[in-house]
């Protein structure tokens, strides 16, 4: 048991540490730090500019998708020391929003499943932020469920042709890639009928409608597909091997999102010491305290968590679904968390306005983005399933639609709903 | 970094598991329970024997000399076993103020023995209801002598001295060495929520001590070697969660209602999932603990703190949920159930409640805001 940074360790981290001060764009760092959970734009000029510089100048000096290896344009270091790089970036990691799903789920899935040609034309501009990717797995009538979608893909000469939607799509208006999952046989059951591609987000055919979320952003699209034509060779997979392909994308998914989940409650700590309540300042009434205590504890259990999984990952062991728990308990916990802090302000909690708000309406932003994380890439219901069957051997729920041919699987429609 | 216990380490753990299923299984928690003993006596002379306990006294004072993370892999294993021992007053906290502040005489008489598992200490600082407070110390020593009342204290009829917080006679809260077969000490046993840990009253009346410590710091010693205290019960506490959900886990796929296992039911899965999330959290939290204790960090105070709150949670969230899955079954006196709804609610309390760690939680967070590990 060992907390302390190796030599090794402390070099890296001093090296990340130098680096970071001479290249940082310091005039964006204090807009930066007040922003909330969620937020991107540091109110300092373009802030997608702002991200393509900040990654590209990343990639140039050898601290950009420090994993990968470098014939991909990363820079081979370990899990370790992403870490140690992590908490020094700090806050210039806001600006890396865009290029999360990118490098969290489309990256590592076409470095397992893509070609070598196709690794090393993509991947590198991945890494510098160059290109954008975005993930087409959800659909209107299947997210939890995604092994449901319909969007279909027929195979054309050494073409094929798509057909079909998607949505809730992050990112897709600003994507010049985007990894697809789609049908490709309806006649078995639902998980052997599924291929996955890649394609160009300029291909005639695509096209992109944004949708208002209920925070009053647009970053979620719907994605409609008519008579799209992808190569054959943007195929990742066997046809029919679409699901396990998926499972590569979602295991990097809870990996890069459950890993470094903000909780909310570095900033509620802060804010206690700031605020004033009948009882003086928040952060003297005991009752502040106890929620501040369970709360420091599931903070601080999420992240030793992933200190562990890291140590784990560094002796060789695989990620395994016990990395369910960080989304799970930061998603309730951020609701929870500007919940208390909008009680502290009393009436005066309402106002969203970040020039009135006090902490520039931090916490009310982490209100309305909130639920998202409960639900994006994985329900709380569908993480508890993960836990319970996959760590704890529970059985399975029982399925009506296991081992029926998709199109005879029962929906909405057939059952007489809309 | 490496934050996980060593493959030594690991192997101890199996050693100690298989010691503990062998000679502390839950029938021997259930015999202290239903009887007048004060503890699993004859678990204690092997444990003793094995030198467990022993791991983090030095070996010049008897011990194994081992270091704190063997000692925190040892009381996972006792929590998990439910074993009827007084680690918490004899181990993780008698012996701890002696090497902490005893004199050279003090620490000879008593560690090697307490090593050895032929004496055991424990500490005697409550007297009234409600939070540890100099105003609630009302006992008084004047010339050597002690007078006044202790309730409740763990082990109380078993142990050979206690270490007592008493008024000296410049009115400061002081710590002193009592020994309990001396003229002047009557002890009788209190009914506490967990009979296999016993707990006593203790009346003195002028019986002789000596002190132990600077004399007017025994609060602040009390909250030093507390905090010690605590990372090691967070692990017997984590065991015991561990043991909770383990016989939840085994009962959910055996029992059937509905024609199916009632482990298929999500109400009934999403319950374990959030019993192992608490476990989860609370695991990381007193692995944390751990480390700070094996290499005295001055990060101690909070992640004693957080290990403490963490593994109070997830104890009696896992130990009560247990019973809720075992159904009416679960709330029979046969089923091992109570045994551990029990001592969840013993650990809970004592070193002080929940709210006592909550509040020296954040107290020590403002001190040393960095929370981060770097
Ligand atoms: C902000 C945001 C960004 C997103 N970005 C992307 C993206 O970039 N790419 C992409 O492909 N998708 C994206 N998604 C979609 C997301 O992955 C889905 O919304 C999610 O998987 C849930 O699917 P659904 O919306 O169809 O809800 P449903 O699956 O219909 O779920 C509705 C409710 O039913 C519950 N439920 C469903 N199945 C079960 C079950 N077996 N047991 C118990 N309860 C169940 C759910 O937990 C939920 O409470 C995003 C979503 C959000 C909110």
């Amino acid at each position: 048991m060992n907390f302390d940074d190796t030599p090794e360790e402390a070099a890296f981290r001093s090296k990340a540490r130098d680096w970071i001060s001479a290249n940082a764009p310091r005039e964006l760092h204090a807009g930066l730090s007040k922003l909330g959970f969620g937020q991107s734009d540091a109110g300092v000029g373009d802030p997608m500019q702002a991200a393509k510089q900040w990654q590209k100048k990343k990639q140039e000096g050898g601290w950009a998708a420090l994993r990968w290896p470098r014939e991909y344009g990363g820079a081979g270091a370990s899990a370790i020391e992403q870490v140690i790089w992590q908490s020094e970036e700090g806050a210039y990691a806001k600006l890396g929003g865009a290029f999360t799903i990118g490098l969290g789920m489309c990256g590592p899935t076409l470095m397992t499943w893509g070609t070598e040609e196709d690794k090393r034309k993509r991947l590198p501009k991945l890494a510098s932020g160059e290109e954008i990717w975005c993930q087409l797995f959800s659909e209107p009538i299947a997210g939890s469920d995604l092994a449901g979608i319909r969007t279909r893909a027929a195979p054309e000469g050494d073409e094929w042709v798509v057909n079909g939607q998607k949505i809730w799509t992050s990112g897709a208006k600003e994507s010049d890639w985007g990894l697809l999952i789609a049908r490709t046989d309806t006649g078995v059951a639902k998980h052997r009928g599924l291929t996955m591609f890649f394609l160009d987000m300029k291909s005639p055919g695509v096209e992109v409608r944004p949708i208002k979320q209920m925070n009053g952003d647009a970053h979620f699209n719907e994605v409609y597909f008519t008579d799209v034509r992808i190569p054959d060779a943007q195929r990742l997979g066997a046809v029919g091997q679409g699901w396990t392909v998926a499972l590569t994308t979602l295991m990097n998914e809870r990996m890069s999102i459950g890993g470094s989940m903000p909780t909310g409650f570095d900033e509620l700590l802060n804010y206690a010491e700031e605020i004033e309540t009948e009882h003086g300042r928040a952060i003297n009434d005991p009752r502040v305290r106890s929620r501040l205590a369970s709360y420091a504890v599931k903070a601080t259990g999420l992240q030793y968590s992933a200190y562990r999984s890291i140590s784990a990952l560094s002796r060789g062991e695989e990620p395994g679904p016990e990395n369910s728990i960080g989304k799970l308990v930061a998603g309730s916990m951020l609701q929870d968390v500007s919940r208390f802090a909008l009680d502290l302000q009393g009436e005066y909690g309402l106002i969203i306005d970040e020039k009135l708000s006090p902490d520039n309406a931090r916490f009310q932003r982490m209100l309305m983005r909130s639920p998202a994380t409960r639900i994006e890439g994985g329900s709380d219901e569908i993480l508890r399933n993960i836990i319970a069957e996959r760590v704890l051997g529970l059985p399975a729920d029982i399925r009506v639609d296991k081992d029926v041919a998709f199109d005879r699987i029962p929906t909405a429609a057939s059952a007489g709903g809309r | 970094m490496q934050f996980d216990f060593s493959s030594e380490q690991k192997e101890l753990q199996t050693s100690v598991r298989r010691f503990f299923t062998d000679n502390s299984p839950n029938s021997a928690a259930r015999g202290v329970l239903e009887s007048t003993a004060g503890h699993d006596e004859s678990l204690w002379k092997k444990v003793g024997e094995q030198g467990f306990l022993a791991a983090a006294i030095p070996e010049a004072q008897g011990g194994v000399g081992a270091g704190y993370l063997e000692l925190c892999v040892v009381a996972q294993e006792a929590g998990r076993a439910l074993a009827a021992l007084p680690t918490v007053s004899s181990i993780y906290q008698a012996a701890e103020f002696l090497m902490a502040v005893g004199t050279p005489e003090q620490q000879a008489k008593w560690l090697p023995r307490l090593a050895s598992g032929e004496a055991i200490g424990t500490v005697a600082v409550t007297e009234a209801a409600g939070p540890l407070n100099p105003k609630a110390i009302t006992t008084r020593v004047t010339n050597q002598r002690l007078t006044g009342t202790k309730l409740p204290v763990a082990d109380g009829s078993a142990a050979d001295f206690a270490i007592v917080a008493a008024k000296d006679e410049h009115s400061g809260i002081s710590l002193f060495i009592a020994e309990l077969a001396a003229d002047g000490v009557e002890r009788t046993p209190v009914e506490t929520v967990d009979p296999s840990r016993k707990h006593a009253r203790l009346d003195f009346d002028g019986a002789v001590v000596e002190p132990l410590g600077a004399p007017g710091e025994g609060l602040a010693l009390i909250e030093r070697i507390r905090d010690r205290a605590a990372v090691l019960t967070a692990f017997e506490q984590i065991g015991g969660a561990q043991a909770a959900l383990d016989m939840a886990r085994d009962y959910a796929l055996q029992r059937f209602a509905f024609g199916r296992q009632i482990g298929s039911f999500q109400a009934i899965k999403h319950m374990l999932a959030d019993m192992y999330v608490s476990l989860e959290l609370a695991r990381s939290n007193a692995y944390y603990g751990a480390w700070a204790l094996s290499v005295d960090s001055d990060r101690l105070p909070a992640a004693a703190a957080s290990a403490r709150v963490a593994a109070t949670q997830a104890y009696q969230l896992c130990a009560a949920n247990n019973i809720q899955v075992h159904g009416g079954m679960g709330f029979t006196w046969e089923f091992d159930c109570h045994l551990h709804y029990r001592r969840s609610n013993y650990l809970a309390l004592a070193l002080g409640g929940p709210s006592h760690w909550e509040e020296r939680l954040i107290e020590s967070v403002r001190v040393n805001p960095a929370l981060k590990a770097a």
